[in-house]
């Protein structure tokens, strides 16, 4: 096992559900209600500065369906890490890490915005690319069409007299 | 900071013409809309400024103006048809988008171009980024109001762009790269004209610093404007130069080597204070060490295939398309269907001139991708934008989100 994924697991006991190399890249699958100690662990410990990106992907057919993507970078070590965590969809919420990165709050506002996970604790949680009183649910979910929804998909325009007539 | 309540409004304020109502001073904050269309945005971005006196208490970005949906795109778009989706990211240098687009689908296919392939795209990646600087110096320096630099480096670029037109065919949106290469070979008289570039350039970038650096002005405009600290910049997760602005050796061409970084001899530009000033000074030098990366890059420029030889992922040669009707088949059928990708996920990272720009690609097997997550460094160093616009100014607000080299299209992507 990769020694920081053993050193990971030590520092977080019962934290860490799968360790996994592939393409060069380190991954640890982790419970839910372990973000914040392995985070902190991360952060305080293991020199982890730098956060590079903060998301989340849509699994429809698994259960629980959402899967937040953490990517961090160490600028000291030059070492990358990715945290994945699931989080089911008839509770989708997650605690931010908001106060350890300041830059987790714009992309943790995107992934709710996107993908609809509440994140418990962050200061300012609102959309932030869709329009705030957007109401036609969250568009990177795989069951919103790519098309749009709501009115976008209806093309119901009201047509001007000149328009009738005319041609 | 000034004290509000005595600086902005006369005794007088609010009293009638027969001195009836009592005479009152009005000291609460105030609320100030800029954009979202306002020239030096950059794109279309609205900023809600809370302000005492003249001074910057909180400034709340609303993004999203630009907003296509390209991660949703993409999960719906063949690899290769996502490449012309990168473009219009950041689409004042798209090279630097398709590149790390590329990289990153050939990391998960455990793929390489061709060592010829990879000195041309290195070659092009640091055209791309002296073209990028050039534009965010003229219209940095014309947002704060020193004019003249805009034409300078304007002029400059121009030739730049005459370049990649001959290359690819476009001045803008080129995608040039290719999975798995590159879509045309540099010709004789592209490298002739690109090699008489090179050696007037730095003395046209000593022409730009004359400009500025006597300008007193634009130095005190720059100077101690947007300070952040090193701790803060990693904290907020900046890139690029505005990370290395304060002092922080971060470079994804150092850290990560990819292209021909590791084969030539350069140097990462690092500032002192993290202000505006050292932004600037960083992304001059990085100019300077952009030629010396081309030139030499030209100066060992191997000769071989563009293309690496994988008949499922890369495209046949044009002419035999233009003329064999299996290639035109074969072309077709990959422009159409595209390749399968095994399952998989990777996260590239790549040095655009803007900062970190990197790729998260989920795939579950198939020719789409399943995700698709594009790391913009423009949207990353809005979030700092708050903290760094604190206690400023009204009239830094467009020198420091200037000093980030924002470009919308790629912050609400």
């Amino acid at each position: 096992m990769h020694p920081l994924a053993q050193a990971v697991q030590e520092a977080c006991p019962d934290a860490v559900l799968a360790v996994s190399e592939a393409l060069g890249e380190l991954t640890l699958s982790i419970a839910r209600e372990a973000v914040r100690p392995v985070c902190q662990a991360l952060y305080a410990r293991f020199d982890f500065d730098h956060i590079t990106d903060v998301t989340a992907v849509d699994l429809t057919h698994e259960v629980p369906r959402f899967e937040v993507v953490y990517h961090f970078y160490s600028i000291s070590k030059n070492q990358r890490i990715r945290i994945k965590t699931r989080v089911p969809e008839d509770d989708a919420s997650i605690d931010s890490i908001c106060d350890l990165w300041k830059g987790a709050n714009f992309l943790e506002r995107e992934t709710y915005d996107m993908m609809g996970i509440q994140f418990n604790g962050h200061p300012d949680l609102r959309r932030i690319l869709m329009t705030e009183d957007y109401d036609e649910g969250f568009p990177l979910r795989k069951d919103f069409p790519v098309e749009g929804r709501g009115w976008r998909d209806r093309f119901d325009f009201p047509i001007s007299p000149a328009q009738e007539g005319g041609s | 900071m000034s004290d509000a309540s005595q600086t902005i409004y006369p005794d007088h304020y609010g009293q009638d013409e027969e001195g009836l109502a009592p005479p009152k001073k009005r000291t609460e904050e105030m609320l100030l809309n800029m954009g979202p269309q306002h020239p030096a945005t950059h794109g279309v971005l609205r900023i809600v400024l809370d302000l005492e006196g003249e001074t910057i208490v909180k400034a709340t970005p609303h993004l999203g103006y630009l907003h296509r949906g390209v991660e949703k795109l993409c999960e719906n778009s063949t690899y290769s048809q996502i490449i012309p989706l990168t473009d219009r990211l950041d689409y004042v240098c798209s090279m630097a988008n398709n590149y790390a687009y590329v990289r990153a689908v050939e990391k998960l296919l455990s793929v390489k171009a061709p060592i010829r392939a990879e000195y041309i795209r290195t070659i092009v990646a640091e055209m791309q980024r002296i073209a990028g600087h050039l534009f965010w110096l003229g219209t940095q320096a014309l947002d704060i109001g020193a004019m003249t630099v805009f034409f300078y480096t304007f002029r400059e670029r121009e030739v730049l762009l005459d370049l990649f037109e001959r290359l690819c065919g476009a001045r803008l949106t080129m995608s040039y790269y290719r999975i798995g290469g590159i879509d045309r070979d540099l010709t004789e008289d592209i490298v002739l004209d690109l090699r008489l570039f090179l050696s007037s350039f730095p003395d046209k970038v000593r022409e730009y610093n004359t400009l500025l650096e006597t300008n007193r002005i634009w130095i005190k405009r720059t100077r101690d404007i947007a300070v952040i600290s090193a701790k803060d910049a990693i904290n907020f997760g900046l890139t690029g130069p505005t990370l290395r602005g304060s002092g922080v050796n971060y470079d994804v061409r150092k850290a990560e080597p990819y292209g021909v970084y590791d084969q030539v001899t350069w140097e990462v530009p690092l500032g002192k204070n993290g202000d505006t000033y050292d932004r600037y000074w960083i992304r001059i030098e990085e100019m300077i060490q952009s030629v010396r990366i081309i030139t030499q890059c030209l100066d060992r420029l191997p000769a071989g295939p563009i293309a690496a030889d994988l008949p499922n992922i890369t495209y046949p040669p044009r002419d035999k398309v233009m003329n064999d009707m299996e290639s035109l088949i074969h072309h077709f059928m990959i422009a159409t269907r595209g390749f399968d990708v095994p399952v998989g996920e990777i996260y590239c990272a790549t040095e655009a001139p803007k900062g970190e720009l990197g790729f998260y690609i989920v795939s579950q097997g198939g020719n789409k991708p399943y995700r698709c997550r594009i790391r913009a460094p423009s949207f990353i160093h809005m979030g700092a934008f708050d903290h760094m616009s604190r206690g400023y100014m009204i009239s830094d607000i467009v020198t420091i989100f200037g000093s980030y080299d924002i470009v919308m299209g790629e912050c609400d992507r």
